[in-house]
């Protein structure tokens, strides 16, 4: 009895292939919506919202589609950051290279500690990938390039495929939409490939999924590559948005906003962890007057959303609507 | 006849305790084989060291002339040989027709692929259904499987094992914790698929495979007690006396 009641109040399945015509109009909407909003909101807040959702779609598809929990993944967004920093910098390379630097050097970084954590599973995982991240963070304060405490300041914004200034406010903003909105729709299409089926099989049932004849270890490294390089391609665009890559973005505590993040929004929907980022990034730009209270009031948000929507913000709604966001 | 699966000398030590001790098993070629024994008798250890969830501390295993000892189990799978599990094996979230449409996946590749849309695993789903109506779970297709009853979970378990065409099925308890009603429906499905494949199945209870199996092999302790027909092992004072004697429900 009790499972037939878990079973009722569970969210559904996605039963037609390709995107259904709720994601479709959903996507529309936001898309119309954010070609507006710049107009009325400072875009560069708006920027750091969309850089912020990617980075926890991102997340989500590794913690929501994969079933790992990677507490590490700082080292993928903030290693990107500094890496398309410094290519914007030093090497003089446009903004769309730069950033394509910084999401293969996340992705380079992502394969190869990927390939050591997943031997673990559960705690074990995240804790090695926690420790490979703060390798990543102190190399960040002690190499030469990274600039320490004071990270890479003053990135040029460049001219897109030098040919078209990115100095204004309004320009850069509708080249992170491109980049991010992209990064999302590349998301959703991998959750939802022959590849993203075998991923939730194995999220449901591993070792069923080994007795089919799956090497469950291939897939989870091929998965933990695309989330490192999409967090990476969040990293590297909010670089080039505040001209800057500071410390902040290999700290663990970023690893633990964007868990946060995807948690309240919905883990494992599609549109969950853009809520919740927008939600985080929103109360920390608008409490930023209560200093170090944000972290207190975040924590009791974060209590109430658990306590109230257990699957996150998008994952009730998608129950009470009965239909798969 | 032709041997399928054989394991010589097969042991298993935990630190300290021998699970399974010196087991030499033989598996025909198109029969059903049962191995059978009381709690503890290291039925489970020795059916997840055959399949490869478990590396044997000694002894080799062949499956169809191949050494397979050092094989992972995803690779044994591969070879043709699929195991199910005692707790039904189903992939809870997805529906119906998607998990036969995962086993389906698999053999054909492609699964690689996540820049292309999941629309082209469409072309699987008449071949799923040929699955799912072989087991009599038409009106199921498109529900959620963790909705199914429990008896239907293991019909879908069946279908999504049957979807990779196996040569060799291993069940591992199929009727545990089944009502009368079920048990005969899965031994009618079993039968039914055993047709054409050979099966090993390790069950605790005696009378579920008297009449379904052509060998049985008892286990008592980690070693092989007896083995032959049914008709042989139940007149087996040994058998008798530790097994249908001691815990004859």
């Amino acid at each position: 009895m009790a499972m037939k009641d878990k079973t009722i109040d569970a969210a559904p399945v996605v039963q037609t292939a390709g995107m259904p015509r709720l994601h479709k109009i959903i996507f529309s909407l936001l898309l119309a919506g954010l070609i507006v909003l710049p107009f009325f909101v400072y875009p560069v807040f708006a920027m750091k919202v969309m850089c912020f959702a990617l980075f926890a779609a991102a997340f989500n598809l590794l913690l929501g589609f994969g079933g790992l929990l990677s507490f590490g993944h700082a080292a993928y967004f903030g290693g990107a950051s500094y890496v398309a920093a410094h290519a914007a910098k030093v090497w003089g390379l446009t903004p769309e290279l730069s950033v394509l630097c910084g999401a293969a050097a996340a992705g380079v970084l992502g394969l190869a500690i990927g390939s050591l954590a997943i031997r673990r599973q559960g705690i074990y995982f995240a804790m090695v990938t926690l420790a490979f991240a703060q390798m990543v963070y102190f190399v960040a304060l002690q190499a030469e390039f990274t600039g320490g405490e004071d990270g890479i300041q003053s990135v040029p914004r460049g001219d897109l495929f030098g040919l078209i200034s990115l100095a204004d406010n309004i320009a850069l903003y509708f080249f992170v939409l491109v980049v991010t909105f992209g990064g999302i729709l590349l998301l959703y299409r991998i959750v939802h490939s022959p590849f993203g089926q075998v991923l939730k099989a194995i999220r449901e049932n591993e070792p069923r999924a080994i007795s089919l004849g799956y090497d469950v270890n291939r897939y989870k490294l091929i998965v933990f590559t695309l989330s490192a390089t999409m967090a990476g391609l969040a990293g590297a665009t909010k670089s080039q948005v505040f001209q800057l890559s500071s410390l902040t973005d290999v700290h663990w505590s970023m690893s633990g906003e964007v868990v946060l993040m995807t948690l309240l929004g919905g883990m494992g929907t599609i549109f969950g962890p853009l809520v919740g980022a927008a939600m985080i990034v929103t109360m920390q730009n608008y409490l930023a007057t209560f200093g170090a209270w944000v972290t207190v009031i975040q924590g009791v948000i974060f209590v109430i959303g658990v306590l109230v929507f257990r699957e996150g913000i998008v994952g009730v709604l998608s129950r009470w609507l009965k239909k798969p966001l | 006849m032709a041997i399928a699966l054989q394991a010589k000398g097969l042991t298993k030590e935990f630190k300290g305790f021998v699970a399974v001790n010196d087991v030499n098993l033989s598996i025909e070629k198109g029969t059903i084989h049962a191995l059978i024994g009381p709690n503890g008798a290291g039925k489970t250890t020795c059916f997840n060291l055959l399949t490869k969830f478990l590396q044997p501390t000694r002894g080799t295993i062949t499956y169809e002339g191949r050494d397979i000892t050092q094989m992972k189990p995803a690779e044994i799978a591969r070879l043709g040989m699929v195991r199910s599990f005692q707790i039904s094996a189903i992939f809870p979230d997805l529906s119906v027709l998607q998990n036969v449409r995962v086993a389906l996946q698999r053999t054909r590749g492609e699964s690689y692929d996540f820049w292309r849309s999941d629309r082209i695993l469409s072309k699987f789903d008449d071949q799923a259904r040929q699955y799912i109506d072989e087991v009599g779970l038409t009106k199921f297709t498109n529900e959620r499987a963790a909705a199914l009853p429990y008896g239907r979970k293991r019909a879908l378990e069946i279908a999504t094992t049957l979807a990779l065409s196996p040569d060799m099925l291993l069940l591992d308890e199929p009727m545990a914790g089944m009502g009368r009603e079920d048990v005969e429906l899965i031994s009618q499905l079993i039968r039914r698929i055993a047709n054409n494949r050979t099966v090993l199945m390790v069950e605790h209870n005696l009378s579920v495979v008297a009449d379904l199996s052509d060998r049985i092999t008892v286990l008592a302790r980690g070693e092989i007690l007896a083995e032959g027909t049914y008709a042989e092992i139940s007149k087996t004072p040994e058998v008798i006396e530790a097994y249908i004697g001691a815990s004859h429900d």
